[in-house]
């Protein structure tokens, strides 16, 4: 059966000649608070309710991919930090862990729970902002949104102890990571960790049965879990369609089978299982993260790094599991110092796809919140 | 791919090559749809989910070969490798958590590249398609709307090509004079692709 006849593109009946009423445009964006970012949405209303949508993105562009085509391969790092600008350690540990696979070096164990602890300090300082915008966008302005950044803001002092900068980190390196844990930094670590368990709780108490919330969010751009694998969704947007996939579990990359921590799954696949999702798997990173910072072990935090980063000619692709989803980047060497081909595989941009999907015969007050609970980072999208 | 038993693949299409060296098929265009819908229905595969579609330009370009001959001497060979433009596609399944399998749709014909769309069967292509286009000017056919996505609409270019001249701050000077003049008619030249 093709796909079509199994899942049919959604399409809303115009009812202008009953109705009497016209179709509207509207262009909404790039510079609506909502958006997050420069992103234009041209929407085409019947009344309240959206008949198209287009997304318009590439207000951003530099072209990330070949910029990196014409220097050698570490000098990409301190870029990927300005991709997804608010997880610059994933998005460093991504690209190491793809040039990792060219060259054949073995990251130390030291290094390794390092990758891990900052990889799930991003996760929360991720999804923490994504809660609390996607609250904002529900009209809860201002409040509920900096508690979310009162939490952030002190993992972000964590990162600027440890690397010098809040969020463009350039921390990691092919083989390890660029420097060792500070004094006393996993004691602090440890302590903010320890803390963030009753800044949940409190959350939770605050919106998770708030009846505004649960009106304006349940059933609101629906995602079934066929359609979410067709679409290529991945990340927090396909568990909450009932998807069990997470490439922590799968490929285990890193030291991630170490670990014992649960994949929350969604039911439902609304805007509600999503940003309820995020709040379960912030527990799962605290959890992740007690592990990592009672098991770490003393050692050296680099592997042997070849003076020259020079692969033989080969193709390589490597991904993890990113706050946003599946980060992946497609290298293909040539025998120089500089990669012939370098692809990211971005996956907010990937998740956009099936933002028109959603939005067909919903109001134009919720395309706003599906569009917040995709979780897009412009920086990202237009690369 | 793993454990890929490839020739369950080539069996079926004799078409469909498989490279061993990078460890991907490839197939030809016109059979691409087929191919991928034969492999999402199969049991052994399952190709679910499409990760990522990505272009790769190569120019024409001569590989030389050491090797040595009866007398115990080196001798040297040149081959010409003909320009292609290939669109690679990173396939996982998401079922039996297993990939990645990668597809290579290949077009000799790297001034005009056609290859055909998959978005068709996934859906999740349709943004990324039309990112290759807009970067390299591949035509994708049956793609639902292949527009440009992240350059402007008539931008004349394509960017990631690796015969493209970068543009230098020449090209936007409001009023050009002097040495400016100069050279923004040596890099209109080379865009022209005139020869000094």
């Amino acid at each position: 059966m093709s796909v079509a006849e199994a899942m049919p593109a959604r399409s809303y009946n115009l009812s202008k000649d009953e109705l009497g009423a016209d179709i509207l445009e509207v262009a909404m964006g790039p510079h609506h608070p909502s958006t997050h970012g420069v992103f234009r949405m041209d929407l085409k209303l019947d009344g309240e309710t959206v008949v198209d949508l287009k997304p318009i993105f590439g207000y951003l562009h530099r072209n990330h991919e070949k910029l990196a085509e014409d220097i050698p391969y570490l000098g990409s790092m301190p870029f990927t930090d300005r991709l997804d600008y608010l997880c610059g350690m994933t998005n460093n540990w991504a690209f190491a862990l793809s040039a990792e696979q060219l060259i054949e070096i073995e990251v130390p164990e030291r290094a390794e729970y390092i990758r891990v602890i900052c990889a799930e300090l991003t996760r929360l300082v991720n999804h923490c902002l994504l809660v609390g915008f996607f609250i904002n966008d529900l009209g809860a302005l201002g409040t509920p949104l900096l508690y979310a950044l009162r939490e952030r803001e002190k993992i972000l002092d964590l990162f600027e102890t440890l690397s010098g900068a809040r969020m463009m980190v350039n921390y990691m390196r092919f083989g390890g990571v660029r420097c060792d844990l500070p004094d006393g930094w996993l004691q602090e670590c440890e302590r903010i960790v320890d803390q963030f368990p009753a800044f949940l709780d409190e959350y939770e108490t605050l919106l998770n049965e708030n009846e505004i919330v649960i009106t304006r969010s349940q059933n609101v751009g629906v995602l079934t879990p066929e359609e979410a694998t067709n679409f290529s969704i991945t990340g927090p947007m396909l568990r909450a369609s009932g998807v069990n996939y997470d490439i922590r579990k799968v490929d285990k990359y890193g030291i991630y089978d170490r670990f014992d921590f649960k994949v929350p799954i969604g039911a439902h696949g609304d805007c509600y299982d999503r940003f309820m999702l995020r709040m379960l798997e912030m527990r799962e990173s605290v959890k992740i993260l007690k592990q990592a910072m009672a098991d770490i072990p003393e050692g050296p935090i680099m592997g042997n790094e070849p003076r020259v980063f020079k692969p033989d000619p080969q193709e390589t692709y490597g991904r993890i599991e990113s706050p946003k989803g599946e980060l992946g980047f497609y290298l293909i060497a040539d025998g120089t110092t500089n990669p012939y081909r370098y692809k990211v595989r971005p996956p907010s941009f990937v998740n956009l796809t099936a933002l028109r999907h959603m939005c067909i015969g919903q109001k134009v007050a919720d395309a706003v919140i599906i569009l917040g609970s995709i979780d897009i980072v412009l920086g990202e999208v237009d690369r | 791919m793993s454990g890929l038993n490839h020739e369950l693949v080539t069996q079926q299409f004799p078409e469909v090559e498989w490279e061993e060296k990078n460890q991907c098929f490839v197939v030809p265009p016109e059979k691409a749809k087929e191919v991928l819908t034969w492999l999402k229905d199969h049991p052994d595969f399952r190709l679910d989910y499409l990760s990522c579609v990505s272009g790769v330009d190569y120019l024409e370009s001569e590989v030389k070969t050491k090797e040595k001959n009866e007398e115990g001497k080196m001798e040297v060979t040149v081959t010409q490798v003909p320009a292609k433009m290939e669109v690679v596609y990173h396939f996982f399944s998401m079922e039996k958590k297993m990939g990645p399998m990668v597809i290579k749709q290949r077009s000799m014909e790297r001034d005009n590249p056609v290859v055909q769309s998959l978005t068709p069967i996934y859906r999740g292509a349709e943004l990324m398609e039309r990112e290759v286009f807009d970067l390299f000017g591949v035509q994708f056919t049956n793609h639902p709307d292949l527009r440009r996505i992240l350059m402007w609409e008539n931008f004349e270019h394509y960017p990631m090509r690796k015969d493209y001249v970068t543009p230098n701050d020449y090209d936007y000077e409001p009023t050009p004079h002097d040495e400016v003049i100069e050279r923004a008619e040596e890099r209109r030249s080379q865009l022209r692709g005139d020869t000094v």
